[in-house]
């Protein structure tokens, strides 16, 4: 055979290779870099957006116009670098936020110090924040209607905070068929960026839906990090190896849209079916239609088998026609909140608890205030399972854990007042109160929405 | 004979908005099918009545030998909005394996169950 054709059997044994290496914006700093370095990868996959992170990157970006993305990628960028230029690693990633624009040319500025910025195209995704054209959508017949309340989002209209469009694979890829070797989004789905370079380097048709949806599924599995490769796993946890060097996971996809996960040698924690099936049920909803802008995947046709140790096999999926809608992620103020903890020691830690706790709503309702909502919770006894927890022995320490809920600030700030006096004019054998008065918190809250695809236009740039 | 859930599956649960998911996986293949039987949805709605406050959906996966529990109302709201320790839902998983089943001796022998210490 020669070097320049390949048969078609070498084509269907080709293997494409997506690490990830962030699971969420906080988790590991180290991973990335562990990633690149660890074994061949041809991917680098970092995920850093959740539901309500939109809102967060809203308000730093009011703040700051040139701010407004997940600044933990900047670093991130800085340790692949090297992969990157020199042995052609790409990295997709959602850190975009608010501002990808601005996030793309914090990259450019870091390579540029390590004199890397002619190497790098990055690939720019845009179009998923409809913030500025929510009026206008509301106006042309887009209520956004509350998906589980069927609230129209003009009662909230003037406290929100952020809208993004939850966007799919197809302008990642256009942006690696523009030669992109970094992609830059903003409120893409985490599943998008495991799927979109499987897409590109297969050529799979937009509407080869069971492949998509392989795709869909292998980036579910892995956009959580290392909650598939043993973190956080309930199964045999106690054996579970060397989690202190823990791998995080990789998917191994070949152009029929089945693949593998694994994750390099001579890394920590466990991949096997029980680890794997644990991530696929996490955060599941009706598992016969997982719903994404590209392609309606169905879990229940996952078939997983280990094969091999620290790998497993995964075939069958197949996928149906997207939808014409896209979810909407909306972020609104929705009053204020605060928790305040005191702890109690042995003897009759949690009688003395419960007493506090008594005497502190006794207070708060002779001062005239109201909450929507003030809960206890007795950490130590039974704060994980409240009711379902057994009448045990006697606990040795507790701690008091009282959390109020208000429309009025005021309200929240008076209770933050209440809690550290009880030290002194409460009942004994009382401490834990180190860090102070509890801190008062803007409620952000989240309200999701469907909008038709055709209103949403996304846009890609390629800077270098 | 008395089975905990614990000793036959294992779980991982997650949020969704002010709803927690509860994904139960049998130890064993072969346990599956008790599994399918014994935790309907009235057993599960039961289970958590003191907990939530909304309804239950129940979906199976016989690929992956799991059940899938979507719990309504679990949350306080979810999210940003909870006052909840748990207000990711993280623990309901192991809440829900505080469950124990009633096997008939023969079937949990056959079976190979581990009874209730």
């Amino acid at each position: 055979m020669s070097s320049s054709t390949v048969s078609p059997g070498a084509a269907a044994q080709r293997v494409v290779r997506v690490a990830s290496g962030q699971g969420f914006w906080g988790d590991w700093l180290d991973a990335p870099r562990r990633q690149v370095e660890g074994g061949p990868v041809d991917y680098l996959m970092l995920d850093y957006l959740a539901e309500v992170t939109m809102s967060i990157l809203q308000k730093q970006k009011e703040r700051d116009p040139q701010m407004g993305y997940a600044r933990d990628f900047i670093g991130a960028m800085e340790s692949v670098l090297p992969a990157v230029v020199e042995r052609g690693v790409k990295v997709i990633a959602n850190a975009g936020g608010v501002n990808p624009v601005a996030c793309a040319h914090a990259v450019l500025a870091v390579a540029r110090k390590a004199g890397a910025a002619g190497k790098l195209r990055i690939g720019v995704v845009t179009g998923d924040d409809l913030l500025p054209r929510i009026d206008e959508l509301i106006g042309s017949g887009h209520p956004l209607t509350h998906m589980e309340t069927g609230e129209a989002l003009s009662t909230v209209r003037d406290r929100v905070l952020s809208a993004n469009a939850y966007i799919g694979s197809t302008p990642i890829v256009e942006a690696l068929a523009r030669g992109a070797n970094v992609v830059v989004t903003g409120r893409s789905t985490d599943t998008a960026l495991t799927m979109a370079p499987l897409r590109h380097e297969f050529g799979w048709a937009a509407d080869d839906w069971d492949r998509l949806a392989a795709g869909i599924i292998a980036g579910h599995i892995i956009e959580c990090g290392a909650q598939c490769s043993g973190g956080n796993c309930l199964y045999d946890w106690r054996n579970i190896p060397d989690l202190a060097n823990i791998g995080y996971p990789i998917v191994e996809a070949r152009a029929d849209g089945t693949f593998s996960v694994t994750k390099h040698p001579g890394t920590g924690g466990r991949i096997n079916v029980p680890s794997v099936t644990e991530q696929c049920v996490y955060e599941m909803g009706d598992p016969n239609s997982y719903i994404t802008p590209d392609v309606v995947a169905d879990f229940t046709t996952i078939h997983l088998e280990d094969d091999g140790a620290d790998r497993v096999r995964v075939h069958g999926i197949k996928g149906r026609p997207a939808t014409d809608k896209l979810k909407v992620s909306i972020a609104y103020r929705a009053g204020f909140k605060a928790v305040g903890t005191l702890v109690y020691s042995w003897p009759d830690a949690l009688e003395k608890a419960q007493l506090a706790d008594r005497i502190l709503r006794e207070r708060l309702d002779n001062m005239g205030l109201r909450f929507d909502k003030l809960l206890t919770e007795f950490v130590g006894v039974s704060s994980t399972h409240g009711p379902l927890t057994p009448q045990a022995g006697e606990a040795q320490e507790v701690q008091l854990r009282v959390g109020v809920r208000a429309e009025d600030r005021k309200a929240v700030e008076r209770f933050t007042r209440e809690i550290a006096p009880l030290v002194l004019n409460g009942p004994p054998s009382v401490t834990g109160f180190a860090g102070g008065r509890p801190k008062v918190e803007e409620i952000v809250a989240y309200w999701p929405a469907l909008v038709d695809k055709t209103v949403v236009e996304t846009r890609v740039e390629v800077l270098s | 004979m008395k089975v905990r859930l614990l000793d036959v599956a294992h779980a991982r649960s997650g949020d969704k908005g002010d709803m927690a998911n509860v994904g139960v996986i049998a130890l064993k293949p072969e346990w599956y099918p008790l599994l399918v039987e014994q935790l309907t949805l009235a057993r599960v709605k039961a289970h958590f009545a003191g907990s939530i406050t909304g309804d239950v959906q129940r979906y199976e996966l016989p690929n992956l030998k799991a059940i899938n529990f979507l719990l309504q109302g679990a949350l306080d709201g979810g999210g940003t909005m909870s006052l909840k320790m748990d207000a990711q839902g993280k623990v309901f998983s192991t809440a829900m394996l505080r469950l124990v089943l009633d096997v008939p001796d023969d079937r949990a022998r056959a079976l190979g169950l581990p009874p209730a210490p």
